[in-house]
């Protein structure tokens, strides 16, 4: 029997996975995909909020900017990317104004450092693309930019290596409670825990209405995005939002922490909580509406387009507590945006819950901190030659869009956790996320993953787990 | 530091023209930067006949016409490096590459000749609404899997665009087994061969569906299905005109752009129309010494016009570095700008510099629709010079006009050359 | 009988007709230039392709696939019979380009050789 049972493998499991590995307790998390960070936190904004937007005196708000507050840090420790750059709220008409005042004076209120409006020519000057409607904007300097794959991973490889078990391909089927704790039935057999922690994004409700009798309903509300490539990451410098309106919340600009430009998302409420279908009317809206605060946006250079699935519970309120009726089921639910920017301090609110009821004591040998797949760009030409002599793999582009070598591919396969997938290899390298979209690399990322994992044929090379397989059969088989 | 006088980045069949002509024009210090574990480029898996009817005046498949060209340059002694990626180049003709024995290291060029081809236009550029799972191919990765790696994409095909390369996958898929249900084309016309539309499709039944667009893509960890709808005047889904098709497989086979990123670091000028490089006669970039050929400079439809205009960059490189040698380039006559107007969209090069030109050049150029028992036209200022009827021209066939020193150094003010299509 | 083709010899594409008695050409109409007869009646009487396809090799440090082709046309309704007749070919490395993997494939007469060194 595990002391504690996470349910989900996305920023909030991990985080909380991460938090509680400080602590002397047998921990397994049980994800459904074949990775981690394969749901909602591999779609969204990836975002780190400043923290004016949430109400005031909401758990929503106390997390963000908490979560904010220790991303830089966290970022230092666990080795993923992230920027301060800023972000802007734009209102793109005088007789709105007074929006941005009121968020100015929430976001004061829930203790966002830094805030101030900029006028239309201070605006220009930080942001020459700006709409020509632009009159004014609120200025969040605390506002951020984050790799949402590498911060996952990052706080998943770290709870690993402090020991806790991960269990990929596990869904979780039926929850019971015990006498003493929970067996919870999954698809690989039942696996029993004391404490169960429920982070399952759009399927919180599900388990939490296993084991309650007060039920909770979380929404899928999918947003459409489109990411643009390079040429275009310059095009702004700030996160830019629309001001809210009557007319709903805007679409934001941003680039992105790898240096693409991204748009998006649009809000629309769906049954299916596997829709992460794009669709034609979600495309050109998001398309459409990004133009009301930033001009001459290059259209032409998208490389790809996604959707997501925020978990929106009814009241958009994070619930994250000891379920009223089943003690020792703890919900980790209706973490929607900004719950990528809040997960660091989710994470430590789980663990604090955790720690208080069972007693947990910390260990001391603790690894705080944890180093990434290398990055050879950063490095000088004279180091960079030092490392291909000693690993002729970094000599060796795979991706030539991103300039990633194979050894970066052979980190991202062989360390902890480590990528089974071409999506798991471009979730951690950023291979085949560029402009050819993979076209290029993927035969070659397929070969490298074939010949490195154990037991893999080329018919085990997917793009995600499950049925996702590339390629089916070899030349004439059918003939 | 390495020195070489002509470095030239790509080993496909542009490079591997341009180096036997560099070579055979009298340079001897050339060196050819291929990225890929052989030299041949793209045509390796262009197994398919059809290329080489202008150059050798027989029809090969591509593994051959680039085995012509390779057997020349091992002939010439040139030298090259494999599996070695230009990372970049600078704008004093610095290329900087990496490969797994030589590390990243550096060479210093007297001229650059940019051969890097292109890619093909993914999904995401199409924005095709719908699931993102495994099944989704541009045309080019599945043919590189089926035709160098032996392995099948997929069981049942759906392909969006008739392009030379969608039909020829669609011939290549059937004949190893797939069932290719349909090919959507969005265009009113299609950008292939009527020969490969009869060839590839025709030849097995399989429907091309003309205005037509993938309009959703159903599955989630793999393609189930794929809904196409035909469009209007103005590229969009028509309600209500929606088909589905079951399958495990969707081929994209959009359009190609050339890959130019190294040159754009660079600080190369590029056409918004083309997205190559903007050349004069000499295919000579803004950048003196940096040259461009091939699909890197404009997508070609046949490789034997590829040859044709490398061999002309790699004798214009050596031309160039002669040149240098006796106390720089030519500072003679001056550029006149070449127009392209009504119908035309596009000409390479886009100046000619009378003084500096061969004795003739190729203008070549695209039209920007079908277009029937139309003239081409050539205006020198204001006077027409030529004037040739063309039964039919099509966006996806280059047409060409040869320019003659002789009659452009009769008009010594010469500003202006416009070319346009005429109705009479 | 008629027979009604798209004339495959520039973007034009002639919509052909062909009059047929028997196996014999009676008329081509519709092409605009004399290639759409040429084609025409080739087409009718004797339609011809060049196959081209992958066998597998090994002992090659390059590859697993090689390329081939019928070394001239073949009929048109021998296709499939000639990819059959490969199907489960492997030849051993070192191969070159014009090597005959197969010779005489499907009773054609017409020779499979290699298009690519292996």
């Amino acid at each position: 029997m595990f002391d504690i049972v996470i349910i989900g493998a996305g920023v909030s499991g991990a985080a909380a996975a991460r938090e509680l590995s400080r602590y002397n307790a047998s921990i397994c998390v049980l994800e459904k995909a074949e990775d981690v960070c394969s749901g909602t936190s591999k779609a969204n904004s990836a975002i780190v909020h400043a923290g004016f937007d949430a109400a005031n005196g909401s758990l929503m708000a106390k997390l963000n900017v908490q979560g904010n507050k220790m991303m830089e840090q966290l970022s230092k420790d666990l080795d993923f990317p992230f920027k301060q750059n800023g972000s802007l709220v734009v209102c793109t008409d005088e007789s709105t104004r007074d929006g941005l005042q009121a968020l100015l004076e929430r976001g004061i209120k829930n203790g966002v450092e830094g805030l101030r409006i900029v006028e239309r020519e201070e605006l220009v000057e930080m942001e020459p693309n700006i709409s020509d409607e632009a009159v004014a904007a609120l200025y969040a300097p605390t506002g951020g930019i984050v790799c949402p794959f590498n911060l996952n991973i990052a706080l998943a490889e770290n709870a690993y290596v402090n020991g806790v078990e991960f269990r990929f391909n596990t869904e979780v089927t039926d929850i019971r409670k015990e006498e003493e704790g929970f067996t919870i039935c999954t698809n690989n057999g039942d696996v029993r825990a004391r404490y169960v922690v429920n982070a399952a994004g759009v399927y919180a409700d599900k388990f939490h209405n296993m084991v309650s009798e007060k039920k909770i309903n979380i929404i899928a509300r999918r947003g459409d995005y489109c990411l643009l490539d390079k040429t275009a990451g310059t095009h702004v410098s700030h996160t830019v939002f629309a001001l809210p309106t009557k007319m709903g919340k805007g679409i934001l600009v941003s680039p992105t922490i790898h240096g693409n430009l991204l748009i998006g998302p649009t809000a629309v409420d769906i049954e299916n909580k596997e829709g992460t279908n794009t669709t034609r009317e979600g495309l050109d809206e998001a398309i459409t509406k990004s133009a009301i605060t930033v001009k001459n946006i290059p259209m032409r250079q998208v490389i790809t387009s996604f959707a997501g699935l925020r978990a929106h519970e009814e009241g958009h309120e994070f619930i994250i507590g000891e379920v009223e009726d089943c003690p020792g089921f703890i919900d980790c639910a209706g973490i929607e945006s900004p719950g990528l920017t809040a997960s660091p301090a989710v994470g430590v609110m789980v663990a604090d819950i955790l720690q208080e009821k069972m007693g947990l004591t910390k260990k001391d040998n603790f690894i705080a901190t944890r180093k990434g797949v290398l990055n050879p760009e950063e490095m000088s030409l004279e180091e960079r030659n030092e490392l291909i002599k000693k690993n002729p793999a970094y000599g060796n582009i795979i991706c030539r869009c991103e300039m990633i070598t194979e050894g970066e591919i052979l980190d991202a396969i062989h360390r902890p956790l480590g990528a089974r997938s071409l999506d798991g290899v471009k979730r951690r390298t950023r291979a085949g996320m560029g402009r050819c979209q993979a076209g290029f690399c993927s035969p070659r990322t397929m070969e490298i993953l074939e010949r490195e994992v154990p037991g893999f044929t080329m018919y085990d090379v997917t793009k995600s787990g499950g049925e996702s397989a590339i390629v089916v059969g070899i030349n004439k088989d059918r003939i | 530091m390495k020195f070489y006088d002509i470095v030239i980045v790509g080993g496909g069949p542009a490079g591997l023209a341009a180096a036997a002509s560099a070579k055979r024009a009298g340079n001897d210090s050339i060196l050819i930067l291929e990225r890929d574990k052989e030299l041949g480029g793209i045509l390796n898996q262009c197994i398919h006949n059809g290329f080489g009817l202008h150059t050798f005046k027989e029809e090969l498949t591509g593994p051959e016409y680039a085995g012509r060209f390779i057997e020349q340059v091992k002939e010439l002694n040139i030298e090259y490096m494999l599996n070695t990626m230009v990372m970049d180049i600078s704008a004093d003709k610095v290329v900087t590459a990496m490969n797994r024995t030589d590390g990243m290291f550096q060479v210093q060029a007297k001229a650059v000749i940019l051969a890097m081809g292109c890619r093909e236009r993914a999904r995401g550029a199409l924005n095709i609404p719908g699931y993102r799972p495994a099944g989704i191919f541009s045309a080019g990765t599945a043919q590189r899997l089926v035709n160098m790696e032996g392995y099948m994409p997929g069981r049942e095909v759906v392909i969006l665009g008739s392009g030379d390369i969608g039909l020829i996958m669609a011939r290549r898929m059937t004949l190893e087994g797939a069932k290719v249900k349909v090919v959507a084309e969005l265009m009113p016309y299609s950008g292939g061969l009527k020969r490969n539309i009869v060839q590839c499709l025709d030849d097995f039944g399989i429907p091309l569906k003309l205005s037509h667009t993938v309009v959703d893509i159903e599955g989630k960890e793999r393609v189930e299905g794929i809904t196409i709808a035909e469009v209007d005047g103005r590229g969009k889904p028509i309600p209500g005109t929606e088909e589905h098709y079951t399958c495990d497989t969707l081929l994209l086979s959009c359009g190609l752009i050339p890959e130019n990123e190294l040159s754009r670091s660079a600080g190369v000028e590029m056409s918004p129309i083309t997205s190559g490089p903007l050349v004069n006669e000499s295919l000579e970039t803004n950048i003196e010494g940096v040259f461009a050929c091939g699909n890197v400079l404009h997508v070609h439809d046949l490789v034997d016009f590829v040859s044709e205009e490398a061999a002309a960059a790699g004798r214009n490189a050596v031309k160039y570095i002669n040149q240098l040698a006796e106390g720089g380039k030519s500072e003679a006559g001056h550029e006149v700008k070449i127009v392209p107007v009504d119908g035309v969209r596009y000409t390479v090069p886009v100046t000619v510099n009378p003084d500096r030109m061969d004795d003739t050049m190729i203008v070549r150029f695209r039209v920007g629709n079908v277009f029937q028992n139309r003239y081409v036209a050539v205006y020198l200022d204001e006077e027409r010079i030529y004037h040739k009827k063309r039964a039919i021209m099509a966006p996806g066939e280059m047409e060409s006009v040869k320019l003659e020193k002789e009659v452009l150094k009769k008009y010594p003010d010469l500003k202006t050359i416009t070319i346009k299509l005429e109705e009479k | 009988m008629k027979r009604e083709l798209i004339c495959i010899g520039c973007p034009m594409g002639c919509p052909l007709t062909v009059e047929m008695e028997g196996n014999e050409v009676k008329s081509v109409t519709g092409n605009t230039c004399k290639r759409g007869d040429v084609y025409a009646r080739k087409e009718v009487t004797n339609p011809t392709r060049i196959v081209t396809s992958t066998v597998r090799v090994t002992g090659s440090a390059l590859t697993h696939m090689v390329s081939v082709k019928t070394r001239e046309d073949i009929p048109k309704d021998k296709i499939f019979a000639c990819v059959e007749a490969i199907k489960d070919i492997t030849v051993q490395a070192p191969v070159h380009i014009g090597d005959v993997i197969l010779a005489n494939v499907a009773g054609t007469g017409v020779d499979i050789i290699a298009t690519k060194n292996a």
